[in-house]
């Protein structure tokens, strides 16, 4: 059965390597519905967080792949439940709108949106949430013809207690301690 | 000015002041161990080959008539010794013609440093002469990969292309270095990398999986070991003949695990894979407990998935967790160095006897051999067959040979047939199916084990691909006996047409040169056989013949390989002969 899933991958911050987790996917014609990568909470090691509509098995085997790289530290995958997600979306409507109408004032509130910047031309407004809720706030804007919409990535946390990858990091040091190097 | 370590690598530098990228590069490759390279030259790796060139009482370099033959050639080499296998070679078409070679070691698990020249630096990218992404095309087909820019990468680079590439499940890199880090002079220091934070050659062993795999072949009544590849890297062949001796089970192996149990061993069940033994086919259905260890399960081996060995446990010991669950779902999986969990699992095992279930597969092979294997080792009449000869190179060889195919029929007929008494005497391009691998292979294996005999198996199909390397062989003295098992046609491909596409010849039927000939000009001797009544003498000669030598053998235009089991059928579909 195909689900959504967010598969985290930590690595290394190499040139290619964005490419080579990539290639993974479409080799076997799966497509990347979202993609981002910044840097994690620990300095020098980069997340990468990927949506895809796939069977568990599939994901399962994908995950092990990327995990295979010799640049990747970690890669889990999540169903939706799993973590606390996020998008961010940016709208760009004309300003004559907004001042002809207290429509858009109310589906500010009622979004829970923000306006970022206001000229004589055009306003731009800010709402983060699931996919759901930036598309319901797109479509209601719309009405006032949105000059330009732009969503990002998802953006996931995991619910997990146990913190996985700082755990690892420092069994890692553990074992290039005992090898004894310098 | 140069400074050396203490010990046994008195004379290795790992430390030089002021030396170019291009020296750094041959310390480098010294640092490793590396005695022997296989390249070719050209416009952007020129500065290391003059530097190799006031190197050349340490470092060997064989000069193949093409990059292909090279990387082969080093694949040959890494396989017969063990250790890892460096080729060079320059940008753009230099590069690209390696290609072939490093997806035939990626999926072969074969350890390869490739290293590529580059135009300089800030030409990266502006489509300059013989400029291409070369790290970007390789990057499916290498297990790691990296572009040097500045000559103070090069050691740290170096250190861990060789570790990548040899541990773990091994496989091929590529460095590709810009020609102005070649040139540019720094202050040398090597030293070996042995850890890397994101890279986990072995992982952990979990006992607990060991026990409960022990539990399971305890209770098993008819056991199945399938082996691979992973007994011959991790030099696990004694330890998996203790374990199969104590357990009484019988063991199969792939193609790539072929020579790591001696053919005359008694639980030594025969080939698996679409033209395997009869026995070890129809047992993989029947098994209680299927035991996997070093092998991947490819649809060589298992064909139709949904019907196969569906009634066994599995248990899959393997040192990539990736392949666990890829491809046939498993009971129990130990991970790790079957090198490290085969012991331990022999521990936890008990001494068992299946002597009646074993009988099963003496029964299968009886029948195997009425219906395929006498017919095809004993021909009464018609043309020579492949096996014929490779049961007269068996006897001739006493079994002592290593064994180098191409792809195809002959390669199909050479697995089954050629016997081995000692291990790692085997080279064959196993998952990528590569048809050229054969005669540059035979090249490296002969270089790996000079004092053994090298019997290059080839067909007229592949020979062509690659006889160009006939240069090599004369250039560099290298002694391979090559017995061409010519039929004028692409065998393979036709016994298909001929099965499964009535019959109908599209584009196999070759006509051939004179290789006997073509040899001759290359100053390889050789000798043409038509006649069964002429084998003999030709193969003693041949043997007899000091260097290279080529044996040109007119086999049956028609034969097929058989057992077979059709592309996607179930492994019960198993087919003895055309009738079924």
């Amino acid at each position: 059965m195909t689900e959504e899933f967010t598969i985290s991958i930590f690595s290394e911050n190499r040139i290619g390597l964005l490419n080579r987790i990539t290639i993974i996917f479409t080799r076997r014609k799966l497509n990347i519905e979202s993609l981002t990568v910044s840097e994690s909470a620990i300095h020098g090691i980069h997340k990468f967080t990927i949506v895809v509509n796939s069977t568990e098995d599939k994901i399962k085997a994908v995950t092990k792949q990327i995990e295979k790289l010799v640049e990747v530290l970690k890669a889990y995958y999540y169903r939706n439940e799993d973590i606390v997600h996020e998008e961010i979306a940016l709208y760009k409507v004309p300003t004559e709108a907004l001042m002809n109408s207290n429509k858009i004032e109310e589906l500010v509130r009622k979004h829970n949106a923000r306006i970022l910047e206001v000229t004589p031309t055009y306003t731009v407004i800010e709402k983060t949430g699931h996919q759901a809720e930036t598309n319901a706030l797109f479509k209601a804007l719309n009405e006032f013809k949105v000059l330009q919409f732009t969503r990002s990535g998802r953006i996931a946390i995991t619910k997990d207690n146990v913190e996985f990858l700082s755990n690892f990091i420092k069994e890692r040091e553990k074992h290039k301690e005992s090898l004894n190097l310098n | 000015m140069f400074m050396t370590k203490e010990k046994s690598q008195t004379d290795i530098l790992t430390e030089a002041k002021n030396i170019t990228g291009s020296e750094a590069i041959i310390y480098s490759l010294l640092n490793e161990g590396v005695d022997i390279l296989f390249g070719y030259p050209g416009g952007a790796i020129m500065p290391v080959y003059d530097a190799l060139y006031d190197h050349h009482d340490k470092i060997k370099h064989i000069l193949t008539r093409h990059e292909q033959g090279a990387i082969h050639a080093a694949q040959g080499y890494a396989r017969i010794s063990g250790k890892t296998g460096v080729v060079i070679a320059t940008s753009g078409p230099g590069a690209t013609n390696l290609m072939t070679g490093i997806a035939d070691a990626m999926i072969d698990s074969t350890p390869i440093v490739c290293i590529t020249g580059q135009v300089t630096s800030p030409l990266l990218g502006s489509d300059a002469f013989q400029e291409t992404d070369v790290v970007g095309i390789s990057m499916p087909i290498t297990k790691w990969n990296y572009q040097i820019t500045q000559a103070e990468e090069i050691p740290e680079a170096f250190a861990k292309a060789f570790y990548i590439a040899h541990s773990g499940r091994p496989g091929p890199v590529l460095l590709d270095i810009t020609k102005d880090a070649q040139f540019a002079k720094f202050n040398f220091k090597y030293k070996k990398c042995r850890h890397l934070r994101s890279y986990i050659p072995e992982p952990k062993i979990e006992e607990s999986k060991i026990e409960e795999a022990a539990k399971i072949i305890n209770e098993a009544k008819k056991p199945l070991v399938i082996f691979g590849q992973g007994i011959l890297i991790g030099k696990a062949e004694k330890d998996l003949k203790e374990f199969i001796e104590k357990g009484n089970i019988p063991a199969a192996w792939t193609i790539l695990g072929l020579s790591a149990l001696p053919s005359n061993h008694p639980l030594n069940v025969g080939m698996l894979g679409m033209h395997g033994n009869y026995a070890p086919y129809i047992k993989t259905n029947e098994c209680d407990v299927l035991i996997a260890i070093g092998m991947r399960f490819d649809d060589r081996v298992t064909s139709d998935l949904k019907t196969y060995a569906k009634q066994a446990k599995i248990i899959h010991l393997d040192i990539d967790p990736a392949e666990i669950d890829k491809n046939v779902k498993t009971t129990v999986a130990v991970l790790g160095d079957v090198k490290e969990t085969l012991p331990i699992l022999t521990k936890k095992i008990k001494s068992n006897n299946h002597d009646s279930w074993i009988n099963e597969f003496k029964e299968a092979y009886k029948i195997e051999y009425e219906k395929v294997i006498k017919p095809a080792l004993y021909p009464e009449s018609g043309g020579i067959t492949m096996p014929e000869v490779i049961r007269r190179l068996n006897e001739i060889t006493k079994e002592e040979a290593i064994l180098v195919t191409d792809v195809g029929q002959h390669q199909m007929m050479a697995t089954r047939y050629f016997r081995f008494k000692h291990t790692r005497s085997i080279v064959t391009s196993g998952g990528l199916g590569t048809m050229g691998f054969g005669l540059p292979a035979s090249i490296g294996a002969k270089i790996a084990s000079p004092k053994r005999d090298v019997v290059l198996i080839v067909g007229d199909g592949g020979l062509q691909m690659t006889i160009q390397e006939l240069g090599t062989i004369n250039q560099s003295q290298i002694g391979v006996k090559i017995v061409l098992m010519n039929n004028n046609y692409l065998g393979m491909v036709r016994q298909w047409q001929e099965l499964f596409f009535d019959k109908r010849y599209a584009q196999t039927y070759l006509v051939n040169p004179d290789f006997v000939k073509i040899a001759e000009g290359y100053n390889i001797p050789g000798l043409k056989v038509t006649k069964r009544e002429e084998l003999d003498e030709a193969i003693k000669k041949m043997f007899s013949t000091p260097g290279a030598f080529l044996l040109d053998i007119a086999v049956e235009k028609e034969g097929n390989v058989f057992p077979m089991v059709p592309a996607g059928a179930s492994i019960s579909d198993i087919m003895l002969s055309k009738e079924k």
